[in-house]
């Protein structure tokens, strides 16, 4: 247990006018699980990369040392062979091939070049069964949900002998029940010997998890913590990440909640493609000026959807229902009809739906309302720039300019550039769809504020978010959903991850 | 705790940001600069390979006669591959357009005040059509467009029967081969060629001091102000210069003024306008415009209808040209447009490219097919030759962008 399995020692790396890893030293024993923590941008994957040769040898500065041998790594494949395999938040699985195919992908099982399908689907079979995987190994891969996927990466990395298996935020988008499937896997591995670096921002699943801790902190190990030897709280690894003391993780809103301010009733939604297929049954909720609400549920429950056909019908087919703002009917057919009825809808694929990548901040920020920075159709330049810029600054996007390409942020900047974007258009209801998914502790706590911020200026926030620890910091009333209904309703002050879980399983 | 602003206060002025210099400036507008430098370049380079018969009034002339539908219609394929998609059938449209001018005015008798808009109202059909599907069916328009391709080329052919048919009526030959006349009399140098090359290159000055006049208000700078001096005085001379030497020729051609307007409406369109904004946007990410309030199915059909509109003019200033037309017009229009715009830096997965540079890209094209036709390499090794600048050019780009990240 006591050996060294890997040691990175004095690891330096730069790219030009930045030093992204600054003496990190990472030691991981065997046989253990040790979880890297850090914020977002503080080094942590740039550090894999190097481990794994993605940053070859010759490009950094420092040694590596994988069971007490001095690796010289240059690329990929040659980490892989020693058993060293890294598996990256976005999965790298192709979606139209089976997942036995996706398993030997590029590792092909062959005689002469002519791949053995046999032999191919039955060592898929026996590796999926250790994932604890019940799949055919022909299905697809687009068949199969996030966490399935996930599972079959690890499968995957199975079958090349993994000696050292590092996860990059693996449960970042998985539903709880997955998640702990996932952990628990982990576990596993440990008993067979496999060592695993976790990476992740889910301090409760380091803190079940892991056998020792590294925290880096701006491209520099702050510390190392052992849990075998005393118990390591969330506040303390917190402390470590941001460097200072977080007491509260989520601000304090004093904020009067007023009149009923929207109201939704018997919104029924029927799946786009799928005919007979109800998505949303029978839903009616309301939410009242300065109030934040929240919707908690599974992934699959129906959240997304909801809050999509709600925002001008972006998602379903056969929407019946009716909103009601201020208690006047309002008709919400398109985006552009919700955007005028003072709704607006915050993705919680930012990447996907909320921004175009390529595009400046300025020109993101401004999109959903150009009308404002325009006149007879023309839009002012100057003016527009001078509300990004204000955008900027009032919510501490961290970028020199606002003509940076928003795909060169982190995601905790992009959020807040997502957000300054609907609150260019002026709403009076906000829906915030998962706002603080991957995105690190300091930057969850801005977004927090502004969410407060916005309820005290008195407009009603509609929360949907996997983290109920979240929800419960930060709203008023949870709605709780499954299923495509709502099994119950709780107020802020009486509502607990318990009682959250158990509406869900009972309904 | 984080102060929030609505738009009802948004502070007006920006904090000044720090002065750029020249070299930074130079080095984040490179792809921009870029292409107008080998424009220039191989304009220099032809003018000394031909000793000088390049630059010449006759030549200069008809290098713009040669090159204004391309350019005409580069406008459109740049605004449609912004948009994400290509349109393969404008050499047709260009074909089918001047087809129905012919019939119109050759057979029909009809006066060329009612067959250009009518033409220019086919065009718009044509290319709505064609958008209508792509918008509203989801149809993949490089699919949508070769079908259109084959379709207005057959059409074309049963049109005019297989025959070539003109010639056209003087006042619609003036269309492409008219000059603006001299206002000052006859003789040379041609003083109303002059005037409004000073006069345009004036109001493009006036404009840029404007604009950054309006910007230092906002305490903004973006141009280093040397460099803000250095290329309006470039531009300027240029202006005038061609105007000149357009002078001691005969003066400034129709199309010239017709590309000349077009391409100063459409500039502004993509940079100012509401909608030019909203297609880079559609381009960029769909779907992100689309939950962003955006009608993008109405934007991908009007960028096609206006695709159409411009392969009409363009339709009716080379049938004007030709005066007649025939089967084979229009023939592989579509190749040297789309490469034009690519030229030009616009992006194969839309949302990036500019109308300026699909114009240079055109012109690029056109000086190379001049400049190659003088020399007197064959259409073979022109072809060659092109393919590879076109080639080139997206490679610079590529590797440009792999360099940024």
């Amino acid at each position: 247990m006591s050996d060294t399995i890997l040691e990175m020692r004095s690891i330096t790396k730069s790219f030009p006018g930045v030093k992204a890893l600054d003496q990190v030293n990472l030691k991981v024993r065997s046989g253990e699980i040790h979880a890297l923590c850090g914020e977002n941008g503080a080094g942590k994957s740039t550090l894999m990369k190097v481990l794994s040769g993605v940053y070859g040898y010759g490009s950094y500065e420092g040694d590596i040392l994988y069971n007490g041998r001095l690796m010289a790594f240059q690329g990929i494949s040659e980490s892989e062979k020693e058993g060293i395999i890294i598996i990256h938040q976005e999965l790298a699985l192709v979606p139209l091939l089976s997942i036995a195919e996706n398993i030997f992908l590029g590792n092909e099982i062959n005689a002469h070049s002519v791949i053995d399908w046999n032999e191919t689907h039955r060592r898929s079979a026996d590796l999926i069964k250790k994932v604890g995987l019940s799949e055919n190994t022909s299905t697809l891969i687009e068949k199969l949900g996030v966490g399935k996927q996930q599972l079959v990466e690890i499968a995957k990395a199975l079958s090349k002998k993994v000696k050292l298996l590092i996860l990059d935020e693996p449960t970042a988008a998985l539903q709880e029940n997955d998640s702990q499937q996932l952990l628990s896997l982990l576990l596993e591995f440990k008993r067979q010997g496999i060592t695993s670096i976790l990476i992740s921002h889910k301090l409760n699943e380091v803190s079940r998890v892991a056998d020792s801790i590294t925290v880096i902190r701006d491209g520099r190990s702050v510390s190392s913590l052992d849990c075998t030897t005393s118990t390591i709280s969330e506040e303390d690894i917190i402390r470590d990440m941001v460097g200072r003391d977080i007491e509260n993780r989520y601000p304090e809103r004093n904020s009067k909640i007023g009149e009923c301010l929207m109201e939704v009733k018997d919104w029924n939604v029927w799946h786009p493609e799928t005919i007979d297929r109800q998505v949303i049954k029978n839903i009616k909720f309301k939410v009242h000026t300065s109030e934040v609400i929240g919707i908690a549920g599974l992934m699959g429950s129906g959240r997304t959807e909801l809050a999509m056909s709600i925002f001008g019908q972006s998602y379903g087919r056969n929407i019946s229902g009716s909103i009601e703002l201020r208690g006047k009917e309002v008709k919400v057919s398109s985006v552009s009809e919700a955007i005028k009825n003072g709704i607006a809808y915050v993705t919680e694929d930012r990447k996907e739906l909320g921004l175009v990548l390529d595009e400046n901040i300025m020109r993101n920020i401004t999109l959903a309302n150009l009308e404002e920075v325009s006149e007879r159709l023309i839009i002012d330049d100057n003016l527009e720039r001078a509300v990004a810029e204000s955008y900027r600054t009032s919510l501490r996007i961290r970028t020199p300019s606002v003509f940076q390409k928003v795909i060169n942020l982190s995601g905790g900047n992009q959020q807040k550039i997502v957000l300054s974007k609907w609150l260019f258009a002026n709403p009076n209801v906000l829906i915030l769809d998962e706002p603080t998914r991957g995105i690190d502790v300091g930057a969850k706590f801005e977004i927090y504020a502004i969410i407060n911020e916005l309820a005290m200026q008195g407009k009603s926030v509609v929360m949907i978010s996997s983290e109920m620890p979240e929800l419960l910091g930060m709203c008023d009333r949870i709605y709780v959903m499954n299923e495509g209904e709502f099994a119950g309703e709780l107020k802020g002050s009486e509502a607990s991850q318990e009682k959250i879980m158990s509406l869900i399983v009972r309904s | 705790m984080v102060e929030i602003i609505t738009k009802n206060d948004t502070a007006a002025t920006v904090q000044p940001a720090s002065k750029p210099s020249v070299g930074m400036h130079l080095k984040s507008h490179i792809r921009e600069y870029g292409i107008l430098i080998v424009l220039v370049l191989i304009m220099s380079l032809f003018q000394y390979l031909t000793d000088g018969t390049f630059m010449r009034p006759a030549n200069l002339t008809n290098l713009f006669l040669q090159n204004s539908y391309i350019i005409i219609m580069a406008i459109g394929m740049l605004l449609v591959i912004v948009a994400g998609h290509i349109d393969l059938s404008v050499g047709s449209i260009v074909g089918f357009v001047g087809a129905i001018a012919a019939v119109m005015m050759v057979d029909y008798n009809l006066p060329t005040l009612v067959v250009v808009p009518v033409c220019m109202v086919v065009g718009l059909i044509i290319g709505g059509a064609q958008g209508y599907w792509v918008a509203y069916w989801r149809i993949p328009s490089f699919i949508v467009t070769l079908a259109g391709m084959l379709v207005f080329k057959g059409l074309t052919m049963v049109l005019l029967e297989g025959q070539s048919v003109g010639p056209f009526p003087k006042n619609f030959q003036i269309l492409s081969t008219g000059f603006i006349p001299d206002f000052f009399g006859p003789g040379r140098p041609n003083y109303t060629a002059l005037l409004i090359g000073v006069l345009a290159a004036s109001v493009i000055v006036f404009l840029a001091i404007r604009t950054r006049l309006k910007a230092l208000e906002y305490g903004v700078e973006d141009e280093p102000l040397v460099f803000f001096v250095a290329k309006n005085l470039l531009v300027a001379g240029g202006f005038i210069y061609i105007s000149y030497l357009l002078s001691t020729y005969r003066g400034l051609p129709n199309v010239l003024i017709t590309m000349a307007v077009l391409i100063a409406i459409y500039t502004f369109f993509t940079n100012r306008s509401i909608t030019g904004r909203r297609i880079y946007a559609l381009g960029g990410n769909q779907k992100a415009a689309k939950l962003s309030g955006i009608n993008t199915e109405r934007l991908t059909f009007l960028t096609f209808a206006n695709m159409g509109m411009l392969a009409a003019v363009a339709g009716l200033i080379f049938a004007a040209r030709l005066n007649t037309a025939t089967p084979k017009a229009g023939f592989a229009f579509e190749l040297d447009v789309i490469a034009a715009v690519f030229i030009g830096g616009a992006s194969m997965s839309g949302g990036v490219g500019k109308v300026v540079g699909a114009v240079i890209g055109a012109l690029i094209m056109g000086v190379m097919n001049n400049g190659m036709s003088l020399l007197g390499i064959g259409i073979d090794w022109q072809q060659i030759i092109k393919g590879l600048v076109l080639l080139a050019a997206v490679i610079f780009d590529v590797y440009n962008k792999s360099k940024r990240n």
